[in-house]
């Protein structure tokens, strides 16, 4: 079992999350062209080793996350919120807490 | 052999005797047994027959690793093959029975293929029974599987039931600080030491007492009974008769309890069994080694077994194994053994493999030096054993000496299973004969004898240390090994041109001769030789053969043990039972079942229920003797006639809210979203990333920031999800809150003419619902009678005059309450998804069958849906050129042609005289139309209505009815104006 | 080399087995080759084999890292069906399976390919009708044996299945394909490997890829653990490697995503199950048979999120359980003895790539997502066709990496660009 400690809920169980997938994809602006959206849509780095990616915690708060994990391994590096707005306010609020 | 019960000594209690029944003899033992130490008690010898050639097997050992005595027990529905007698717990009433024998283990006439194992190397099948070349290309398995239904008889080796396991099985869910694996001297001690320092330990044993090897030496009982009070009193957690079966990611563990196994008559409020997965901050493996055998001719006889075992049997079970002993050794573990059992009475000999042995000789036991076993005399019960000496790099024959048991010590295998789970790669010690756990970087640490700790005050002592290193505290590793002589690796004894049976892997009939034949034709990789034998594959993977495998087959190389390479162990450590990995979710529970609000109440007024998804929904209301066809028809009917309500709660339901809520579901929607009216309701498509279609549904509009939109069944939860996505990751700068509502809603459909007098009947004060003041795709708040607030859309499916009614969940049945009796008393009905379904098709409306994930917009024929004022989701990659070709099958309706036949949905389209390819088309949906009197149809076909005007189709359904000829007609086949739903 | 036959093993049996060589040689790389084959799993093996038998190239080599069949080879769950329908799978699959039908005779090795039927259990009449469309064109297109069976004739040939009608989800019927069944995949490794050897194949074991050298638009050697092997031309057959080697090559993102999916046997019994029966319902997804050992050969969903490792997490066990006791509750005493799992590279529509490269002389074999084992004969015959003759045979034209560029999906299950749903 994977822990994933979400920033919402605490550490839990990978099975309360699902994988989304590769975190770095820059979705293109909707009126982009076609070309743009293939290589966002189909193309993948596929990285072995750590990657950033998106998970949602569908069985919790259902916020989707950002999370470095190591694809090896398993080993997950970080965890933020996938919005940055909420991402922002949350590091801002344990700099303030420290 | 002939083992007898001791008057006295062992921890059984004589004054509990416990009855059971070995293959329908009844039999006797004690509380404290196993089956095995009371069969052997019994004097029980042949218990089990080999894989291949079907020679008897004894009890080879008193453990997990057991090969021989491999047995059934229980009867009927729960009969459970393939149990280790070692293993198994006495309990009053026991049923056990020998398997893989006919008729019974001690007389098999399978035995006969010993007479042919010559034949029946390692790979020998792959040589062969592939029957004659083959006359057509295209036929060459015929003689294959005629052979390999005999080949599929003689193999397996226990049966299962055939009936449904009875029993229930739980799961569990644990946290600790450490998870202690083993309580023998290093488990105890880790568990004390951690448990003292405050930390939560949980301790698992896999047997029915504390101690390890603590049980097998009466000398060491106060030591035992001390540890475990001191580690009950210092709050550790435990858990006897549980396996630690894997490790997996981030510390989790998967445990086996076994809750009543052991029990005769067990509460039937208990499971069987529990799963527990476990998360543990750290882990102290204190998993013991297990004694490996030599290889040797006939050493699988019975009376063959592990010099240790003898010593549990003697100490344990107060059963005396043997009488004349022979323990062939190549280690000083054995010399307290052959003491003890000497005390007891055997005669017993010692055959030290080494020229220097231990250098204390136990009084009353003999000592030959130099000595290795050459060959075991007798067949179901052991006469003798022949001896060799080394001579130069080979053996030559040395002396017999007569004895009833043979005990066989060929050194020790860690156990490292569980830190192999995660990747920890064993690493050999020449020094010490084994493999020792490999390195991890997770918090993993192994004390003990799995660590290659040989004596018990170091295990002890690594005991204390490893739960040190757990707690993150510096502690010294202890340096494996212990014995005053060292060990001489010795695997296999034979003379050079002496045909023999030496077997490396009991249950499997792997050969010290079928290694070296791998060797020959190249299977030389450790993964090569498992695969190519079957070596380590059976019931106890590799656990007493594996070392000696590797060895030989180094052996053969002329390389050293860790160039051949090492062998990954896989979970489970020991087999566990799959229905205790499913637990309760089986059967009827297998899947959650969701039910609408309205859910009883649809039953209450007579709904058959059908699957959608995970949904149950009605599928007809049938009345007295209706058949379902008659019920769906007379449902669809009386909607186009007077009115028909229809639970549609399943549908998904997402508030959309915020300052950005229009121009979300402008981007989302391939229509505009941004101007609908507030008070306005608009169907809207939405499609994937790709440009296909994804799902459809209606969204209203209910105040200015304010969106109610409905999915699908069962797209719901993927819609739902998919909002989230896009607002978190993909438009964060969008002011929108999404928040699933379908559970919050009950909602119908109530569909047909008298539709708008049903409702009206039902207001609380006579709001308005007029054409004008509620026209088609309008919205508005209303209140039903008895104060049910309700939001109301004119929508139809169906083609009708309908409305969508929700109220709050816990009023829908009030609501049902309400319309229904109106209804009825205009003629209506309540319908179903079939009906709903007719009506639908009558229509040419949509639904997931047609929009199967590989349909683009233009596709389902609702092109002019797609905005081309503004981009969305999917608008670039639509653009793609085999989505934009003409010649892409699109929905059509289609009619029998010979309106008095009928047609099956999934039919292939073609061209009649066209019975190849893929034709141009398929059905996806049939009805029969009330409206129009035949069975109707809707499909796609290449190019759509057009491209087939006045050209002859064919219904092409080779695997069920055949053909029918059918003409392709616009999908809208039922008021293609929308005369009705507009009025 | 031995041809192998009942008699060649009745020889053996009374000469001490002594007659018997290495079935496949255990060469010195060579500095060059004219086709050097990466990876030396099943779809390398058999692209090998077909390189030599079919198109007589001479001078090949197949690079392995570890041990020969040692990857998705020996852990797959050995299901052998073409009751695919799509245009292109299904012609290629199809043709897989008749060189299936062949395959131990093309070979003279034993791959034990038992067509003992692939059943697929179906729950309700929308069900059956989505089926039948599916199992019509496979009628359609020269597979007579694809059948729809009503509950009657189910029962008849699977007895043990639970078919109560008050189960979560009653069967109905099922969608049968009487030519599919099961092989011995550790086999189908060793004769192909064997089947190349004899052709003069090298297979370079312990031979890992660890760059690729190029020159311009080309590949001109790859410096591999035993030294630099140059190439005429290069072929990856490498799955859940595929990316790593891409990247090597300098090439930049493919659209796969590498998953890992395990696989389940139990204890071995006696006779219990003599088809394979799939189970594909309420988001569960299962199959199970019976090995001629007699272990219950099973496997599920993926792990569903993307990873390297070969090793598999418990939530996954347990779904698996669930669906195996809730279609066999007669496996309720039944243990499971192993489990493990491989690295599938799951593509953006379900389908494989087999393909040309933006580099001239390099081939791409990838994307198998589940379906690799079944592919392997036609996997490796269109494999060698297109290093041969450097261009892609008719049958295989639309397994290129550009279809996504032309709106082409094959996807069978409708599942849209998401690789982990195409399970």
């Amino acid at each position: 079992m994977i822990r994933i400690n979400c920033p919402f809920c605490g550490t839990r169980d990978h099975s309360e999350f699902s994988y989304g997938g590769d975190g770095s994809i820059d979705y293109p602006a909707l009126d982009a062209t076609k070309e743009a959206w293939h290589d966002a849509v189909f193309m993948r780095d596929n990285i072995c080793g750590v990657q950033l990616e998106t998970w949602h915690h569908v069985h919790g708060c259902r916020m989707w996350l950002k999370i470095e994990r190591d694809t090896l391994t398993h080993e997950i590096h970080s965890v933020r919120p996938a919005h940055p707005g909420l991402a922002a306010a949350l590091s801002s609020e344990q700099e303030a807490g420290q | 052999m002939t083992a007898r019960r001791l008057d006295t000594g062992g921890r059984i209690d004589r004054t509990r005797q416990i009855d059971f029944r070995w293959d329908g003899k009844t039999l006797t033992g004690f509380a404290g047994d196993t089956l095995a130490s009371a069969l052997m008690a019994n004097g029980e010898s042949v218990l089990g027959r080999s894989f291949k050639y079907h020679r008897p097997r004894g009890i080879m050992s008193a453990g997990v690793e057991e090969s021989g005595a491999i047995v059934t027990v229980g009867e009927g529905a729960r009969r459970e093959p393939n149990v280790k007698a070692t293993m198994q717990e006495l309990y009053e009433g026991l049923s056990a029975s020998g398997q893989n024998a006919w008729p019974n283990v001690r007389f098999d006439l399978g035995a006969v293929n010993g007479l042919f194992s010559r034949f029946f190397a390692a790979g020998f099948y792959y040589k062969t029974f592939m029957g004659l070349p083959p006359f057509e290309w295209g036929h060459g398995t015929g003689l294959w599987m005629q052979y390999e239904k005999l080949i599929r008889k003689a193999a397996g080796m226990g049966t299962a039931s055939r009936e449904a396991d009875p029993d229930t099985y739980d799961h569990a869910h644990g946290f600790c600080d450490l998870l202690v694996v083993g309580s023998g001297p290093a488990g105890l001690n880790a568990a004390l030491t951690a448990a003292k320092a405050g930390r939560d330990v949980l301790l698992v044993e896999q047997d029915f007492e504390l101690g390890g090897v603590y049980l097998n030496d009466p000398e060491a009982e106060q030591q035992r009974l001390d540890l475990v009070e001191a580690v009950r009193a210092a709050g550790v957690r435990i858990m006897t008769r549980t396996t630690a079966f894997g490790l997996y990611d981030d510390g989790t563990a998967g445990l086996l309890e076994k809750v009543t196994d052991h029990l005769s008559r067990p509460d039937p409020h208990l499971p069987r069994q529990r799963f527990w997965t476990v998360r543990a901050g750290a882990t102290v493996l204190a998993t013991g080694a297990l004694e490996r055998s030599i290889a040797f001719d006939n050493n699988d006889r019975p009376g063959v077994m592990t010099a240790a075992s003898a010593q549990a049997y003697l100490n344990r079970f107060g059963v005396q194994p043997g009488e004349r002993i022979v323990i062939a050794t190549n280690n000083d573990s054995v010399y307290g053994t052959a003491a003890e059992l000497a005390q007891a009475g055997a005669e017993v000999t010692v055959a030290d493999y080494r020229r220097e042995p231990s250098s204390e000789t136990p009084t009353g036991v003999t000592v030959r030096t130099g000595m290795a076993p050459l060959s075991a005399i007798g067949k179901s019960g052991l006469q003798g054993i022949e001896l060799a000496r080394e001579a130069g790099t080979s053996w030559q024959k040395a002396e017999r000496l007569d004895c009833d048991l043979l005990l066989v010590s060929g050194g020790w295998s860690p156990v490292v299973n569980l830190s192999s789970h995660r990747g920890a790669k064993p690493v050999w010690d020449a020094k010490e004969a084994c493999f020792l756990p490999g390195e991890t970087s997770e918090p993993i640490f192994h004390a003990g004898s799995s660590a290659g700790i040989w004596t018990r005050e170091a295990c002890e002592a690594s005991g204390i240390a490893a739960a040190k290193k757990a707690m993150g505290q510096a502690a010294d590793t202890l340096a494996p090994g212990g014995w005053t002589t060292p060990i001489t690796p010795l695997y296999e004894v034979r003379l050079p041109n002496r045909q023999s049976k030496a077997f490396v892997d009991f249950q499997h009939d792997v050969t010290g001769d079928d290694v070296r034949l791998a060797q020959q034709e190249g299977f030389v990789s450790v993964e090569h030789l498992k695969r190519y034998t079957t070596l380590g594959m059976a019931t106890d993977q590799g656990k007493m053969g594996n070392v000696i495998g590797l060895a030989l087959m180094a052996e053969a190389l002329g390389k050293d043990i860790p160039d051949v390479g090492t062998t990954r162990f896989r979970p489970p450590y020991t087999p566990v039972a799959i229905s205790a990995l499913s637990g309760r979710n089986v059967a009827r529970h297998f899947k959650p079942l969701r039910r609408t609000p309205l859910h009883d109440w649809n039953l209450r007024y007579g709904a058959t229920m059908t699957e959608a998804g995970l949904w149950h929904r009605p599928w007809y209301f049938a009345r007295q003797g209706e058949t379902i066809a008659e019920a769906y028809v007379r449902e669809a009917a009386t909607v186009r006639e007077t009115v028909g309500i229809c639970d549609v709660s399943s549908l998904g339901k997402i508030a959309v809210q915020g300052p950005d809520a229009a121009e979300f579901l402008n981007r989302v929607y391939t229509n505009g979203f941004a101007k609908l009216p507030v008070g306005k309701a608009r169907y809207g498509i939405m499609l994937r990333d790709d440009g296909m279609v994804m799902d459809d549904g209606t969204t209203w509009r209910l105040g200015e920031t304010e969106f109610l939109t409905t999915t699908t069944t069962a797209q719901a939860g993927k819609v739902m999800v998919w909002f989230d996505e896009l607002l978190q990751t993909r438009w964060p700068d969008l002011k929108v809150h999404v928040s699933s509502v379908s559970d919050q809603w009950a909602g119908v459909s109530i569909a047909g003419p008298k539709s708008r007098e049903t409702i009206a009947a039902c207001l609380e004060t006579g709001e308005d619902i007029s054409n004008e003041a509620l026209p088609f795709m309008g919205v508005a708040r209303v209140r039903l009678k008895g104060g049910i607030d309700a939001l109301i859309a004119r929508i139809s499916f169906s083609g009708e005059r309908a409305y969508e009614l929700y109220v709050p969940a816990a009023s829908g049945e009030a609501m049902m309450d309400l319309l229904w009796p109106t209804a009825e008393a205009l003629g209506g009905c309540l319908y179903g998804m079939e009906a709903l379904g007719t009506l639908r098709i009558e229509k040419g409306h949509v639904t997931g069958v047609e929009l199967d994930g590989r349909v683009t917009i233009d596709d389902a024929g609702l092109g002019k849906m797609a905005s081309t004022k503004k981009p969305f989701i999917g608008s670039a990659l639509r653009q793609r050129p085999e989505l934009l070709r003409e010649d892409r099958p699109q929905l059509v309706g289609i009619f029998p042609k010979d309106r008095s036949q009928r047609f099956n949905g999934g039919s292939i389209l073609c061209r009649p005289g066209d019975p190849e390819g893929f034709g141009d088309g398929w059905i996806t949906a049939v009805t029969h139309s009330p409206a129009l009197g035949h069975w109707i149809g809707l499909g796609y076909i290449a190019g759509g209505v057009d491209a087939w005007q006045g050209t002859a189709v064919l219904a092409n359904d080779p695997t069920r009815s055949g053909d029918v000829e059918v003409e392709i007609v616009s999908p809208h086949m039922v008021d293609p104006q929308g005369v009705r739903m507009h009025g | 080399m031995t041809r192998f036959s009942a008699w060649s093993v009745f020889k053996n049996g009374l000469t001490g087995q002594k007659g018997w060589s290495r079935q496949w040689r255990d060469p010195e790389p060579k500095p060059h080759y004219d086709v050097v084959i990466v990876g030396g799993g099943l779809h390398g093996l058999a692209t090998a084999y077909y390189l030599a038998a079919n198109h007589g190239v001479k001078n090949i080599a197949v690079l392995e890292k570890g041990w020969l069949g040692g990857g998705n080879a020996g852990r797959n769950t050995t299901i052998v069906r073409s009751n695919y329908f799509r245009p292109g799978n299904r012609e290629f699959y199809e043709h897989s399976l008749k060189l299936w039908e062949n395959l131990s005779h093309e070979l003279n090795y034993n791959v034990m390919f038992s067509q003992r039927s692939h059943i697929s259990l179906l729950h309700s009449p929308g069900a059956i009708d989505a089926a039948a469309r599916n199992y019509n064109i496979l009628r359609r297109t020269g597979t007579p044996d694809a059948e729809i069976w009503d509950l009657a004739t189910l029962k008849r040939a699977v007895p043990h299945l639970n078919y109560s009608p008050t189960s979560r989800f009653p069967i109905m019927g099922a969608a049968v394909q009487k030519r599919a069944g099961t092989a011995r995949h550790d086999a189908v490794a060793w004769g192909y490997a064997r089947g190349a050897d004899k052709h003069g194949v090298d297979i370079l074991q312990q031979c890992e890829v660890q760059g690729i050298t190029r020159e311009g638009d080309s590949v001109s050697a790859v410096e591999t653990s035993r030294g630099t092997i140059r190439a005429g031309k290069v072929a990856f057959a490498v799955a859940g490697n595929t990316s790593r080697l891409w990247t090597m090559a300098g090439l930049g993102k493919l659209p796969i995503e590498s998953h890992k999916l395990q696989a389940f046997v139990s204890e071995p019994l006696k006779p219990l199950l003599d088809q394979v029966v799939v189970f594909g319902i309420g988001g569960a997804h299962f199959y199970i048979s019976q090995s001629d050992k007699g272990g219950m050969v099973f496997g599920g969903d993926l792990d569903w999120y993307k990873s390297y490792a070969q090793r598999g997490n418990l939530p996954i066990v347990q779904d698996t359980a669930e669906a195996a006791m809730s279609i066999l509750p007669c496996l309720g005493r039944v243990k499971l003895l192993r489990h493990w799992s491989g690295l599938v590279d799951m593509s953006m529509d379900g389908t494989h790539f087999l393909c040309k490269t933006p580099l001239s002389n390099l081939y791409l074999n990838a994307g198998w997502n589940y379906g690799g084992f079944k592919a392997t004969p036609a996997s490796g015959w269109y494999f060698a066709d297109l290093i041969a003759n450097d261009r892609p045979h008719e049958k295989i034209r639309n397994f290129d990496l550009k279809r996504f560029e032309r709106g082409l999906q094959i996807d069978e299950r409708g599942a849209g660009p998401d690789p982990k749903l195409h399970g």
